[in-house]
């Protein structure tokens, strides 16, 4: 009887699975490497060797990159901050990094396309000093200023969990068997932070690379990522087939990041993101 | 053991499919309508259910290929709908339109011949439409940073002095329009080479682009974050509504004259309704109500009399008959040449 229970439970799951994750994805294979007759063809796939295309991968690759850096290079000594507080409330802290992300993510970019517009509120705090204006909006660093705002948090908390996990005294033992602050950092805390990190930088670097959203609000059109070209075969060309075939190619690039990361993890902590 | 959970849900999905199949059959008064978003005024539709009991399924989209998509997927049987030339042209080439009788149409002389005959291009015997807007594309321009002699040139959006001050449109069809209007070629031209000098010309363009924008437009230019944009005449007149230094221009190249008409899709289910709706809309009360609301160029005759001078001779809204004529109507492109289209766009998107 109870085993029935358990089993009606996994009902819904069961049908979410399969209707929202493994049948789309199955269409996507189908319509991926068919053409608009139906035939069997891996013109679609291999459509991305276009320069076009390649251009637009490279470039989602490069500013991907380029976010998941600075998303780093941010994080850690925030992370190491937060977990040196000893506040009393120090969730309160991390509380105040995840409260924007309460807000809609649409929202908050559009809230930057107005603050960083040609007449927008950062160029007048810039004209008040006397400044001349700077043109920010509709470039490729708007786009990655974008990203790195919006996944940022995704960064942090992983880090910061790792941290707050490694006890006082395996670093008071460190210290009792004569090592500095330095051999510290990089013998105890960094190594056994690398779960964290890995994690991090998957959260980051995954959706920075298939992102469309903030490169068509913050790149004006102007910047073309592969999310970008993907949606617009599907939304403009009506190409569901090259589309698909595009899809395919950008999740292989996502597997195999993080396989990549996976590899490179072995206390097994980023198996949480697969 | 699988299959004891897989039931459930496959009794839920079939359950959802028998109440989505009664809604269906019930619908005997009811007309299901599709059109651009924001293009009726809600209190005319209530007048109309009002007037004739029939209930009407009112439902909006944003680009006639969102419109197609929607269409296409077939799972909403629409009475009426209304959309742009080129995609009501590709429709009629693929047998999804109905012949529409306009001597059913009471108020039909209304409707300004001149219009009518514009539509030639994608209804050539006119017996499937009827013109419900229409318009142009131009520059709008702030009156302040630019010469309003200079507008009367597509080679302003050429000019380096508003280096980073230009919106362009973000559609591959009203983007092209622009360098081949400038090279003296037609807006509906599948010419390989003539295509590759418009690419080559935007690319040169890009660096002085602000952004390609379509729904933004007209509020960047009231906020004052471009002098120029390339722009449909309705969004012009919009943006004019909020800020007092924008002007609107067709220039004297030539450009594009667009009709936003109503049809019947195959999929009407009852053509008398169609018609009774057609026809209220022809009235002059009901045209006069939806063009207070939506502000483009009406093809009413009755309307567009009634109005006072300084609205029919503004040419942001009525373009005078000089640009009419100077105008073309889109073509839809056959498959290649969509193709070749996507192509170029993408090429100077990349670049």
């Amino acid at each position: 009887m109870l085993k029935l229970k358990r089993q009606f439970l996994c009902g819904p799951y069961i049908v979410w699975i399969i209707g929202f994750i493994i049948l789309p994805v199955l269409m996507i294979f189908y319509y991926g490497i068919t053409d608009s007759s139906g035939s069997f063809t891996f013109s679609n796939i291999s459509a991305i060797t276009e320069p076009i295309h390649m251009k637009a991968l490279l470039l989602s690759l490069k500013l991907a990159l380029i976010c998941t850096v600075f998303c780093l290079l941010l994080s850690y000594p925030l992370a190491m901050i937060l977990n040196g507080l000893h506040l009393k409330r120090q969730s309160f802290v991390v509380f105040i990094f995840v409260l924007p992300m309460w807000m809609n993510f649409m929202l908050r970019i559009l809230a930057w396309q107005l603050l960083l517009s040609n007449n927008g509120i950062f160029n007048a705090v810039l004209e008040s000093f006397g400044l001349p204006k700077i043109s920010l909006l509709n470039t490729p660093s708007a786009v990655v200023f974008g990203m790195v705002y919006d996944f940022l948090p995704f960064m942090i908390l992983p880090i910061y969990n790792a941290m707050g996990r490694i006890g006082t005294d395996v670093i008071d033992a460190a210290r009792d068997l004569g090592a500095n602050r330095i051999q510290v950092f990089f013998r105890i805390i960094l190594p056994l932070t690398v779960s964290g990190v890995l994690s991090g930088i998957i959260m980051v670097f995954v959706p920075a690379l298939t992102s469309f959203v903030i490169s068509n609000l913050l790149g004006g059109g102007k910047v073309l990522l592969i999310g970008n070209v993907i949606e617009q075969e599907f939304m403009q060309n009506m190409n569901w087939n090259m589309g698909s075939g595009l899809s395919i190619v950008l999740m292989i690039f996502v597997i195999a990041s993080m396989a990549f990361m996976n590899s490179h993890n072995k206390d097994g902590e980023g198996a949480a993101v697969w | 053991m699988k299959k004891k959970f897989l039931l459930p849900g496959a009794l839920l999905i079939f359950a959802c499919s028998l109440a989505g199949c009664q809604n269906a059959n019930s619908s005997k008064e009811t007309l299901t309508v599709l059109n651009y978003g924001k293009y009726f005024d809600p209190e005319a539709l209530k007048m109309f259910e009002e007037e004739t009991g029939i209930h009407v399924e009112y439902e909006e989209y944003e680009s006639p290929e969102e419109m197609y998509t929607k269409y296409k997927a077939g799972s909403i049987d629409y009475d009426l709908l209304c959309t742009s030339d080129y995609m009501i042209q590709k429709l009629i080439e693929e047998g999804e339109v109905l012949e529409m009788n306009h001597d059913n149409l009471k108020e039909y002389q209304n409707i300004d011949p001149k219009i009518i005959d514009a539509s030639a291009s994608f209804d050539p015997q006119h017996n499937y439409t009827l013109p419900y807007f229409y318009g142009t594309v131009g520059i709008l321009y702030n009156t302040d940073e630019v010469d309003a002699e200079k507008t009367n040139s597509w080679d302003i959006l050429w000019d380096s002095q508003y280096e980073g001050k230009i919106i362009m449109e973000n559609s591959v069809r009203d983007c092209f329009l622009v360098p081949l209007k400038r090279l003296g070629y037609s807006l509906n031209t599948t010419d390989e080479k003539e295509l590759d000098e418009a690419l080559s010309m935007l690319l040169e363009q890009k660096p002085l682009i602000y952004a390609y924008f379509v729904d933004e437009t007209g509020d960047e230019m009231a906020a004052g974050n471009a002098s120029l944009s390339v722009v449909y005449s309705g969004e012009a007149a919009y943006a004019q509504s909020l800020a007092d230094n924008l002007a609107y221009s067709v220039p004297e190249e030539g450009s594009n004259l667009w009709i936003d008409s109503w049809f019947l899709p195959k999929t009407c289910k009852n053509q008398e309704n169609a018609e009774k709706f057609l026809d209220f809309l022809c009235r002059e009360d009901i045209a006069k109500m939806n063009f207070d609301y939506v502000y483009y160029a009406t093809p009413n005759k009755a309307v567009y009399d009634s109005l006072e001078e300084s609205v029919k001779n503004d040419t942001t809204i009525f373009p005078d008959q000089a640009t009419i004529d100077n105008c073309e109507v889109y073509v839809s492109l056959d498959e290649a040449g969509t193709d070749l289209y996507n192509q170029l766009w993408k090429a100077l998107k990349s670049d």
